[in-house]
């Protein structure tokens, strides 16, 4: 392996250029313009905003998005995988009513990865939860640990994936927060596809970037907070 | 010497191979340069990939020439764009001929990305 990584380190010296992609205001990604990547950058810290007064009920766009980006089949049986879902709420006292996406909130003490035997769940450095599809036995025991109910179990052998997501038969999946667009640069495909803005996503981390200012100015609360998971995702007007 | 030595091995490797009618012809695809010289790829590439697959999904340090899809670009069929389609398709060539058996494929799409996306663009 020393010759690989000599002629990779002459390789890098020559031809790395690193490029600063602006994708949102105050946020910036930098990513490497040919070789091979830095990887997770263990100063970041992904997270969503979800402005609930922007969702609309019956808008399903972010599922819709996330079904194609990851090659889900969009069915809601209880075997089909759900990365991403739209819940209805009700306040019974008051009738006001709200619509909101809940997916895996990206724990910074996640259960999932408490629980799991074969370190298959893991938190990357940047925040972001996943499964190691190379590791997982398919126990689920990480789908009883999530509080979130965020997680699925492929059931059946799948077919024509997308090159860049990679699932299986036999292993447990949940949202990635499109770590494979996020490597290259861009959004999660929810936050793109929202046509009312309600997704904000950006680095928690830095206090410049846009999703840290409207954190730090409007109210917002962590789903079971009390559960104190420090969940990545936050919401506003719950 | 020790280049002659090698040489003279690798060519009645690859003699004893083009003697051997069974020997797999796998469809090479586009080919070209590749990585690591063929020869070391043959016996190798299982701990390039292996290696690379943890890098990648667990601190998400992606190479961009040491990876699977980098190999699938090169080498997926020019007629189907795929590693996995055929009997002598650039994967299942030799590993049926080893009888040893692909795992990647049960997660991974064995298509080149360009042809998936222009399948998949609506
Ligand atoms: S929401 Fe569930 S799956 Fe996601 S990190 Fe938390 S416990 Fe794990
Ligand atoms: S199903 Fe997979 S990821 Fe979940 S706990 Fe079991 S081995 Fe770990």
């Amino acid at each position: 392996m020393s010759d690989v990584n000599s002629q990779r380190r002459n390789f890098l010296k020559t031809s790395l250029g690193a490029a600063a992609v602006a994708i949102a205001p105050g946020m910036l990604l930098f990513q490497v313009a040919q070789g091979k990547s830095d990887g997770a950058d263990a100063k970041v810290r992904w997270g969503m905003l979800i402005d609930t007064a922007q969702c609309k009920p019956g808008c399903n766009d972010c599922v819709t998005a996330c079904n194609k980006e990851n090659g889900l089949s969009g069915g809601i049986a209880v075997t089909d995988s759900q990365w991403i879902r739209k819940i209805d709420l009700k306040d019974i006292s008051t009738g006001r009513e709200i619509s909101l996406p809940m997916m895996c909130q990206h724990c910074e003490n996640p259960p999932c990865v408490d629980v799991c035997p074969t370190a298959a769940s893991f938190k990357r450095p940047d925040g972001i939860v996943l499964v190691d599809k190379h590791r997982c036995i398919g126990c689920r025991y990480c789908m009883m640990a999530c509080p979130y109910k965020a997680r699925s179990f492929v059931h059946e052998p799948i077919h024509d994936q997308n090159p860049d997501v990679p699932r299986g038969k036999g292993t447990v999946e949940s949202c990635t927060f499109c770590v494979h667009r996020l490597d290259e640069g861009t959004q999660p495909a929810c936050a793109e596809a929202c046509p009312n803005k309600a997704i904000l996503f950006g680095n928690l981390n830095d206090p410049e970037s846009e999703i840290s200012k409207k954190i730090h100015s409007v109210a917002s609360i962590q789903i079971r907070a009390d559960l104190q998971l420090n969940t990545g995702v936050h919401y506003q007007g719950l | 010497m020790r280049l002659f030595a090698s040489l003279l091995l690798c060519c009645c490797f690859t003699l004893a191979w083009a003697n051997d009618s069974s020997a797999p012809k796998p469809d090479i695809g586009k080919g070209g340069q590749c990585v690591k010289d063929p020869q070391w790829m043959r016996k190798n590439h299982m701990h390039l990939l292996k290696h690379q697959r943890d890098e990648a999904v667990r601190k998400g340090i992606r190479d961009d020439q040491i990876s699977l899809k980098n190999c699938i670009e090169c080498h997926a069929s020019i007629k189907d764009d795929s590693v996995i389609a055929r009997d002598d398709s650039f994967c299942v060539a030799c590993h049926r001929y080893e009888a040893v058996k692909i795992d990647c494929f049960e997660c991974h799409s064995g298509t080149r990305k360009t042809a998936w996306l222009q399948r998949n663009a609506k």
